[in-house]
């Protein structure tokens, strides 16, 4: 049988490529300065989806919840085999904790058909991964974390190998499944040639509205908005239209979204700066590396 | 979601597995503890299994005043929804204003789930724990003695501070190995509430099949010394320089992540943000530049020596002995130094 796969995605900053540039005069991070990319795990839930489809058939949607600059990672989703993709993108869902995300997730997946839902393990920039079990919790589904191997999918059940720090587990259970996959699990594919060509011109309602502005900056806005309607239906009709939907759309209540609903709040950011107290230079002759070790047994430290 | 309660008590999951308590919520009574004590409340465990009464003993010695004890079979292995289930049951019975986890494998695939179910807030990997006080702004309410819930975020390029003022319980989990285990006091007293577990097979959606678990080639916990080698070490063979000195320092060896995804030695070794967090007497750093995310898991070793041929390397920031030069010098001459001590006396 053919399976169904949500898969959801972020994008993130790029905090591992962190160099001068992107840290301001007071040691703070310029978050501006870095590259926004495609959470690493998340191509391997990405992956994973792509080889059940590989094997059994079925669709893949890719989910992201972000600004409309985070269309660039659906459509690089397409690229690599997604058939289709969704940006959830509204102002009242900045300053959502990982509650409010989840609940704003749980609220699209609802809208669509799926067997499999797959998230990445965690995201480099909170580095949390509680995103993943809240939306299982709210979609009312099992899950299965730490994913590293999918064993097998038979009809309505599914085994997995999981990740339990030493050593691993083996699990079965039911369909409908929320898994979250590590990077261990898989290499991801690149994006296919014959797929970017195609869905290179695949844009959010958004981004088409913005193209035609620019290129018509004379142009009435209700001319604009009337050009961009009908545009966004020919792209529809070829499937290139990456769907853009907000919480009135979603029908999110919105006591639960944003900030109203995340009950977790930032008392205080602060850079880390580590310094030790006392510092020696240490000659890295054998006089100097013997003094040392003489005051590193006099202070007890080796014996 | 409970509403804010000043009576509440402090709770620790009492993560055990066949019959063995973690490591984590023993780690986790000494912080329990002063928490619990400076609010002026009682510090509990939740304790679930499956015949897992002897447990609540050491939690006890080890700083609770309270078990809650859930015995039932179907609790024998550890599984995300029947423990959710039991864990949201007793969160609205009896409204804890904090709920601690480990965050172990099990604690971050459990605590999510919880929260989620009780609409709380949760902060994940926290590395330090604090009671303060919240001025949201200007002639705004100030909201006294919460959980300051401190953790590194964005790579450990920053500490943020995390509070949570409306909506309680107040839930975090908190990275092993930050928090010294406690001496046990082999006479202190406690209660032992035993919990009825309403479960069903219902709630035990997952088969497990198999389970293998193997031991760690090393313990980089309760190692009093720990030789560290980076990328700077060149070389998988070059990489016994860091066996060599950990052997004659009776040290554990280990090493950064950018060492072990070159293959250099197993990623049990691993320190820092994604491997084990370290508090030894002495760090010895060798080829090791520094990155935010191996300093975030070592910083805290009481005395740290860096061997490094980069002046400007950022472990030298932290380094209480600063040795700038080549390692295949410098090593061999550690290892000669403490050789000709240990053979003097």
């Amino acid at each position: 049988m053919a399976y169904n796969c949500a898969v959801l995605i972020k994008q993130v900053p790029d905090t591992k490529r962190i160099t001068g540039e992107a840290m301001n005069d007071d040691g703070t991070v310029n978050r501006s300065a870095l590259a926004a990319i495609f959470n690493p795990e998340d191509l391997n839930a990405l992956e994973l989806a792509l080889q059940i489809k590989d094997k059994f058939g079925g669709k893949i949607t890719v989910i992201t919840m972000g600004p409309p600059g985070a269309a660039a990672i659906l459509r690089d989703s397409l690229f690599r085999g997604a058939d289709d993709a969704i940006l959830i993108t509204d102002l009242r869902c900045a300053a959502s904790d990982t509650l409010a995300t989840s609940y704003i997730l749980s609220c699209a997946v609802k809208k669509i058909d799926y067997d499999i839902v797959l998230c990445g393990r965690q995201a480099i920039d909170g580095d949390t991964a509680q995103v993943g079990p809240q939306l299982a919790e709210k979609l009312g589904v099992t899950q299965i974390t730490y994913v590293e191997e999918l064993v097998e999918l038979n009809g309505k059940t599914i085994t997995a190998r999981r990740n339990i720090g030493a050593g691993w587990q083996q699990i079965k259970t039911s369909l409908p499944v929320l898994l979250t996959v590590t990077g261990e699990a898989n290499e991801p594919r690149v994006a296919a040639a014959k797929k970017m060509m195609r869905y290179k011109k695949a844009h959010t309602p958004l981004e088409i509205e913005q193209k035609i502005k620019a290129e018509n900056p004379d142009v009435d806005e209700a001319v604009i908005k009337e050009l961009a309607k009908h545009k966004c239906g020919q792209l529809n009709e070829k499937c290139l239209l990456i769907k853009q939907w907000d919480l009135d759309f979603l029908g999110a209540d919105l006591n639960w979204c944003g900030r109203s609903g995340s009950p977790t709040k930032v008392h205080r950011i602060q850079s880390v700066v580590l310094a030790a107290k006392e510092s020696k230079d240490v000659p890295a002759n054998e006089k100097g590396i013997s003094n040392m070790i003489g005051e590193l047994i006099e202070d007890k430290i080796i014996s | 979601m409970i509403d804010v309660n000043r009576q509440g008590e402090v709770w620790v999951f009492g993560e055990q597995h066949n019959g063995q308590l973690e490591d984590t919520p023993i780690e986790l009574m000494s912080k329990g503890r002063h928490l619990a004590d400076t609010l002026g409340v009682k510090l509990a465990s939740v304790l679930l299994g499956d015949k897992v009464k002897n447990l609540a003993t050491k939690l006890i010695h080890c700083g609770a005043d309270k078990i809650y004890l859930a015995e039932h079979p179907l609790l024998e292995h550890y599984q995300t929804n029947s423990y959710a289930k039991v864990i949201f049951d007793l969160i609205h019975k009896y409204e804890p204003q904090i709920v601690l986890y480990g965050a172990t494998i099990t604690g971050r695939d459990l605590a999510p789930r919880i929260a989620s179910a009780a609409k709380a807030g949760l902060t994940a990997d926290c590395t330090d724990l604090q009671i303060g006080d919240h001025k949201p702004g200007k002639d705004v309410q100030l909201h006294k003695n919460l959980m300051f819930q401190i953790r590194p975020a964005f790579g450990g390029n920053i500490i943020a501070t995390i509070i949570n003022y409306d909506r309680w319980p107040q839930m975090a989990t908190v990275r092993e190995g930050v928090m010294p285990m406690p001496e046990p006091d082999t006479g202190r007293k406690g209660e032992i509430i035993q919990e009825k577990a309403q479960l069903s097979q219902q709630d035990l959606p997952l088969e497990i099949l198999a389970e293998h678990k193997r031991e760690r080639q090393v313990n980089l916990k309760t190692a009093r010394i720990i030789v560290a080698g980076g990328a700077g070490v060149g070389s998988k063979d070059n990489f016994k320089l860091i066996w060599d000195l950990a052997n004659c320092l009776g040290a554990a060896p280990a090493a950064t992540r950018a060492a072990v995804d070159l293959g250099f030695i197993d990623s049990d070794h691993q320190v820092g943000q994604t491997g084990t967090t370290v508090r030894p007497s002495l760090y010895i750093a060798v080829g090791i530049s520094g990155a935010i995310q191996h300093q975030a898991g070592m910083s805290q070793s009481q005395k740290i020596i860096a061997v490094n041929n980069d002046s400007n390397a950022p472990i030298f920031g932290i380094a209480h002995y600063k040795i700038v030069g080549d390692l295949n010098q410098a090593v061999p001459r550690i290892i000669k130094g403490i050789k000709s001590v240990s053979r003097e006396s």
